[in-house]
């Protein structure tokens, strides 16, 4: 991990794109806003950070904004990692796809290249959250069913399943069959 | 507690106390005749009149069609049939791996003769559900048990459907509520020795009785069935 | 709550599959100076299928036999471990989690375990870290060897299958005598190991590892110089490291490309760094360097599991630290406060500092890595688990672009996929 310092130098460089560090455990983490998460991956992936190790989404209910999402970047010639967290409120919920390369993106052509690696990553969150990611190629849900109405992963979702029967909740439907 | 003890020349369970003792008389052969008779099966040597003198509402025909396979045909049948399942492979998930080690060398299912494990849902009339069955799962676990032809039975391994096992969430399914299920086999994954039980189960369930009732069960046209009250 | 235009959209082109992207598919061909009289043919393949490594449903786009795209559709065995698992105080979450990845349960359970420990900041003694290593070692092997017997399978190799399968259930047998379990042992702790190894455990290992090479052997003889394995793996599916790199993928397919990136030798984590052992890796990338790179981890496998056991240290299989492991149940007769001790963490569980952790470890498929986030309760607020396979099945369409059919069938299996892992 790059460390305090390191890490203070990295947040200097890329200005006020990033909101807040923490170094917790010995983990650096960057918070950044939203709308500028792909120029952030460029930068850090013109500083080594190449391979995109996971990418995932956290809900945050009841701080506000509510959902994260969490991009572990690894820097594999001199094994750092860092993480990239962002956080958007569940009404406007969308982020930019860091999927696709830049000059497949109309207008914004730095010449980024993509990290395909978040294609299907960014699905899951899409399935699980309900973060929309401009620009991602194949949006749509992974685990759930196509037609599935709700986002399992966030908080307030209930965790479903089929109630414990015991000898006193037994409903009388159930009796007659084995 | 009391124990009860009986004398060996006592007089057996049908006859009236007091009276000679039937000719086959050992112990030994009258538990082999009581052990046919829990079976459904008639005893050589007594006569039917005997269970008619125990019980006088005795229904001689109902006895007859439910628990007496009445032809050798009907036996041979299902005891070719019971020996000789094509399980459907069907893993899902950690149960799969070890309905895997049934078909290995130690727990040796090909001992019994299933080890034709049959891709296609036509030719196979054992479906193992192996594994946890997910709400995306499920239409298609119904669709290839539709596929295959009758006789069919099911066995659902594991904790994960035949309950719904560690995970009582959103996204799980237990099997009894999409398909009949013959045999669950409890465990989180079953032993391969315990799958083995529940398969030599069924066959002993299939050996006795092919149907295994489940069409009255489920008030079941064909192959269609519905949960009785639903 | 409104559908977002793209489910609706997909629905659509579903439901106009068959006339739609045929004239589409066939005025592309024409353009392109191709054959007319070809046309793509969209094939399901699964979910249910018998050369699927698990509920895998793979549409495969096909120009004649061979193949010009794939879209895997996964979810299908998809259990919501994750949504579980804050439902559950944190030791409870450790056989839940460990049911994902279900050929690798101890470094599920590892990657989770890391993950808490490190928020906890509780330092587990080095017999339970060697006793761990040991666990994961042969659990690697158990791993690569019913993936040995499943891909051999697939490719036509029958009897191969029942020889990996008689060594499996050796390793079994050894879980079974130290775990109580054959798979899922719940044996990893949160500070240490469950319980220590029974007497005559050692020997048992001993009398393993001293046959598993000549097994190894055995099966080399077997495949390595078999025609038709040559034929069908060698030069087959392969990609370069760098397109590997873009799209994720980690573990025996990176270093089958070449890439020397394995996270015990990078950044050892619990006590790696006290065995010596070799990382394999591949020159080509293609179907034979895979399968030979996982061959190889598996010699290795032994070599770490025969260093451990040698090195086994004496002490506690478990941390002192009374807030997070049970006391021993001698302790409870006599002490009152290992009695309130066990008593808080059976009915509430342990409290973890709030804070984010982020635990990678190297799974059998790669990159395992578990993220945990805790609010200071008693339950974890976000437990996601980085399943190797989920991120290296983003390669498989463009590993398989251009081969045949059957090309594809041997490279899903030296893909090593394993579906519990990609659904969660």
């Amino acid at each position: 991990m790059p460390d305090a310092t390191g890490l203070e130098l990295i947040r200097q460089e890329l200005g006020d794109a990033v909101i807040d560090t923490s170094f917790f455990r010995e983990q650096a983490q960057l918070e950044v806003r939203p709308q500028n998460v792909r120029e952030v991956l460029a930068a850090l992936r013109l500083q080594g950070y190449a391979f995109l190790a996971s990418l995932h989404g956290v809900d945050y209910y009841p701080h506000e904004p509510r959902l994260g999402v969490i991009y572990e970047l690894l820097d594999m010639a001199r094994v750092d990692r860092i993480s990239v967290k962002l956080r958007v409120p569940s009404d406007a919920a969308a982020v930019d796809s860091i999927v696709p390369d830049g000059d497949t993106l109309e207008g914004d052509g730095d010449g980024h290249l993509g990290w395909p690696a978040a294609n299907f990553q960014e699905r899951e969150i899409y399935d699980m959250f309900g973060v929309t990611f401009n620009d991602h190629p194949d949006l749509r849900r992974i685990l759930m069913p196509e037609d599935y109405e709700g986002n399992p992963q966030r908080r307030d979702f209930p965790i479903g399943g089929e109630p414990i029967i015991f000898t006193y909740n037994e409903s009388p439907t159930l009796e007659g069959a084995e | 507690m009391e124990v009860k003890r009986e004398r060996l020349d006592a007089p057996g369970p049908g006859e009236a106390a007091g009276s000679a003792p039937v000719d086959p008389g050992t112990l030994r052969v009258r538990q082999m005749n009581a052990r046919q008779l829990l079976r459904g099966g008639e005893i050589e040597g007594l006569t039917p009149a005997i269970e008619l003198e125990r019980n006088e509402d005795f229904d001689l025909e109902r006895h007859v069609e439910e628990r007496v396979l009445t032809t050798t045909l009907d036996k041979a049948v299902a005891w070719a049939r019971s020996n000789s399942f094509f399980p459907a492979t069907f893993g899902l998930a950690c149960c799969a791996i070890e309905m895997m080690s049934i078909v290995a060398a130690r727990v040796d299912v090909a001992r019994f003769g299933f080890e034709a494990f049959r891709a296609s849902p036509r030719q196979a009339d054992l479906l193992i559900l192996s594994g946890r069955v997910s709400i995306k799962m499920a239409p298609i676990v119904r669709r290839i048990y539709d596929q295959m032809l009758e006789p069919k039975w099911a066995i659902s391994m594991g904790a994960c459907c035949s309950s719904m096992g560690v995970f009582n969430n959103y996204s799980l399914v237990p099997a009894d509520k999409f398909m009949p299920v013959d045999v669950h086999v409890p465990g989180c994954p079953p032993r391969p020795e315990a799958l083995m039980h529940g398969v030599l189960k069924l066959r002993k369930m299939v050996q006795d009785d092919p149907d295994l009732g489940w069409r009255e069960r489920y008030d079941a046209v064909g192959t269609e069935e519905t949960l009785r009250g639903a | 709550m409104s559908t977002p235009p793209t489910a609706s959209e997909y629905r659509r082109r579903e439901q106009s599959i068959t006339l739609s992207s045929v004239g589409e598919q066939l005025e592309e061909s024409a353009s392109g100076g191709e054959d007319e009289t070809q046309e793509l043919l969209t094939l399901n393949f699964g979910p249910h299928h018998p050369a699927t490594h698990g509920v895998l449903r793979l549409l495969v786009t096909l120009r004649g036999e061979v193949v010009h795209d794939i879209k895997p559709i996964v979810g299908y065995v998809h259990t919501g471990i994750e949504k579980t698992a804050e439902d559950k105080s944190y030791w409870k979450v450790i056989p839940v989690i460990e049911r994902m990845d279900y050929l690798a349960y101890h470094f599920n359970s590892l990657a989770y375990i890391g993950a808490v420990e490190r928020l906890v900041e509780v330092t587990v003694p080095t017999r339970a870290e060697y006793l761990r290593v040991i666990h994961m070692e042969l659990n690697r092997i158990m791993s690569h060897l019913v993936w040995l017997g499943t891909s051999a399978l697939d490719l036509g190799a029958i009897s191969m299958f029942w020889y990996c399968f008689r060594e499996r259930e050796q390793i079994l047998d050894l879980f079974e005598m130290s775990t109580g379990q054959r798979m899922h042992t719940r044996y990893f702790q949160i500070g240490g190991v469950a319980e220590d190894i029974p007497v005559g455990w050692a020997e048992k290992l001993r009398g393993f590892v001293a046959r598993m090479p000549k097994s190894l052997d055995q099966y080399g003889d077997i495949l390595n110089s078999n025609e038709i394995v040559l034929q069908r793996l060698r030069g087959t599916c392969a990609l370069d490291a760098e397109t590997l790199l873009s799209l994720g993928v980690t573990g025996p397919l990176l270093r089958a490309a070449g890439k020397p990136w394995d996270l015990r030798k990078a950044q050892p984590y619990s006590c790696y760094s006290d065995f010596d052992f070799k990382i394999p890796i591949g020159t080509v990338g293609d179907n034979y360097d895979r399968y030979a790179v996982r061959m190889a981890e598996m010699y290795e496998s032994v070599k770490i599991i025969d260093q451990a056991l040698a090195g086994l240290p004496e002490g506690p299989y478990i941390t002192t630290d009374r807030k997070v492991a049970l006391p021993p149940r001698h302790e409870l007769a006599t002490s009152m406060e290992a009695l309130i001790h066990h008593f808080k963490l059976v009915t509430e569980g342990l409290r973890v500092p709030p804070g984010e952790a982020y635990y990678p470890i190297e799974g059998p498929r790669g990159e395992l890595g578990c993220f945990v986030r805790s609010d200071g309760s008693s339950k974890p607020a976000r437990v996601h688990m980085r399943d190797p396979s989920f991120v290296n099945l983003q390669a498989f369409s463009q590993m398989a672009e251009g081969a045949y059919i059957a090309d594809m069938i041997a490279t899903l299996a030296m893909l090593d996929p394993i579906l519990g892992g990609i659904d969660r």
